[in-house]
């Protein structure tokens, strides 16, 4: 660039860049993003006639809420949940069991490259496969049930926390890791004293976090037979008893508060 | 004791760090190790314990040629070498204690440190050294809650805890205030006396450096240009090193300063 004489730049203004230097370009990409736009919400029909019958339903369904039933099918929703409860813990502990080691593998900075390879093509296969598939899938190999469902959470939680304690492993600080490995430690001894003390804050966070989801997962998959209270939450909608649905929801909604405010302490503990 | 014969680091970028470094090291010396930023010096302590890979040369540690060391025999190698970092570089998140006692971590199993299950003579030492720098009392604490100088004291004890021969110090007092840095200098050389270290300082701060070590060797761009006692530091010399300045006020101040010690003491 020429040099530009300050006399020059004085009283001129200035502005930022502009993201895309090219007005033509930077115009163009943005009126054909508003037209797309507006021919996406055309294509979408409403049937309005439709949406007044569905009002009352759904009204029906919001006025469960004000007299949920949790007693007639009290024994169902009870093993439901406990199916759940046993599922999420079950998956959860395996899961993050296994994430640990393909975690450390999938770090750049600490594992050789064809161990990274290995290990990130893990994650990806476990993230490209939506649990609801998996669930379908294992619900076929293993009858409905929830062996199909501990498997799932447990498949989909190795792919979540795998990354995540990856990348967190990716940004820690060397300095803290090299000062270990000039004692002369060995790379065990390296991972629990360099590498562990710095990630176990977010592992535990992210942990508390997939338990969370797994409890919330464990509602879905009911619905595609892989066993605990999504399953008996189907049979009410089935049944078209929306009070018990509506206690259904409220357990979950509660345990799932329940889990987050707990999750919220022991992170804070474990900072 | 230690010998760097021709060591020669050349980054992948291409940037030679450092250009066939001869350098003796005989036992219980203390030297301090000067020159501007990016001028080699911390690559070159990196290459003795092989932090960095050099390139070609050899490091000789009493017999052994350090750099043709595979991991296991590294591993025992490194345990020789008690290494003190620029920014302390603890393992934040542990205590003080464990902090020091994994300076042992070449010396015991995996399972013994895992269930910190160190041996009796181990903690025995590691409180022995935390006294000796004034720290016990801190010994359960967590190492982020300790001041810079204090960080800085533990990273000596973890170093020592070793029972090395050679203590590899990194710009031990660049983020410590003048006062702190002294006292650490100070600590350091006269523990390496004390247990007969040989000790190599990389050290931004020259009056320092003067201050405290009988040897200073000078690099610039990967190659020594000065080696002598610190009294041979002219300020041309200084200018050899580090590029045209007015050193006067440097070198002056290191006389104030000793006379001031002096003084104290």
């Amino acid at each position: 660039m020429s040099h530009r004489e300050l006399d020059d730049m004085l009283g001129r203004g200035w502005r930022k860049p502009h993201f895309i230097k090219n007005p033509a370009l930077r115009y163009g990409l943005t009126a054909g993003f508003v037209a797309y736009l507006i021919a996406a919400f055309m294509t979408i029909e409403v049937d309005w006639g439709r949406v007044y019958e569905g009002l009352d339903r759904g009204w029906q369904f919001i006025l469960a809420f004000t007299k949920p039933d949790f007693l007639s099918r009290w024994s169902d929703i009870w093993s439901g949940l406990l199916e759940s409860i046993v599922m999420t813990v079950a998956a959860s502990v395996v899961g993050i069991l296994i994430s640990i080691p393909i975690g450390l593998g999938a770090a750049r900075n600490i594992a050789p490259l064809p161990v990274y390879m290995i290990c990130r093509g893990i994650v990806a296969i476990s993230r490209a496969l939506q649990e609801i598939i998996v669930a379908i899938l294992l619900v076929a190999i293993f009858g409905f049930g929830p062996l199909a469902g501990f498997l799932t959470l447990s498949f989909a939680t190795i792919g979540f926390l795998s990354k995540l304690l990856a990348e967190d492993i990716e940004a820690m600080d060397k300095v803290q890791a090299e000062a270990i490995r000039a004692s002369g430690a060995r790379w065990m001894q390296w991972i629990n004293y360099g590498v562990q003390p710095q990630v176990m804050p977010r592992l535990v966070g992210l942990s508390m976090y997939r338990i969370d989801i797994n409890f919330r997962e464990s509602a879905i998959l009911g619905l595609v037979g892989a066993g605990g209270i999504g399953a008996t939450l189907n049979t009410a909608f089935d049944r078209y008893e929306y009070d018990t649905a509506a206690a259904i929801l409220i357990l979950i909604i509660g345990i799932v508060m329940a889990l987050e405010y707990l999750s919220g302490i022991i992170r804070a503990r474990v900072q | 004791m230690l010998r760097l014969q021709e060591l020669t680091k050349t980054y992948k970028t291409g940037d030679q760090a450092l250009k066939d470094i001869d350098l003796d090291v005989p036992k219980g010396q203390v030297l301090a190790l000067i020159g501007p930023s990016g001028a080699g010096k911390s690559t070159m302590i990196r290459c003795i314990n092989r932090l960095v890979e050099p390139t070609a040369g050899a490091v000789m540690l009493d017999d052994t040629d350090l750099t043709r060391l595979g991991s296991g025999a590294l591993r025992r190698a490194r345990r020789e070498m008690g290494m003190i970092f620029q920014e302390y570089a603890l393992v934040e998140r542990l205590t003080v204690m464990e902090n020091v006692l994994s300076g042992r971590l070449g010396y015991v199993g995996f399972w013994r440190s895992f269930l910190r299950r160190y041996p009796q003579s181990d903690v025995d030492e590691a409180f022995r050294l935390l006294d000796r720098v004034g720290l016990l009392h801190m010994a359960d604490k967590r190492a982020d809650e300790l001041s810079g100088g204090q960080r800085q004291r533990v990273g000596i004890c973890r170093a020592l805890i070793q029972n090395p021969k050679l203590l590899l110090v990194d710009e031990p007092t660049a983020s410590l205030d003048p006062k702190t840095s002294r006292q650490i200098m100070r600590l350091i050389t006269e523990l390496c006396r004390e247990r007969g270290l040989a000790a190599i300082i990389n050290i931004h701060d020259v009056a320092l450096a003067q201050m405290f070590v009988p040897r200073i060797v000078g690099l610039r761009f990967g190659e020594i240009v000065f080696d002598g006692p610190p009294t041979a530091l002219t300020s041309e010399k200084l200018t050899e090193i580090y590029g045209e300045e007015d050193w006067e006020a440097t070198i002056e101040k290191v006389e104030d300063e000793d006379e001031d010690i002096e003084a104290a003491e």
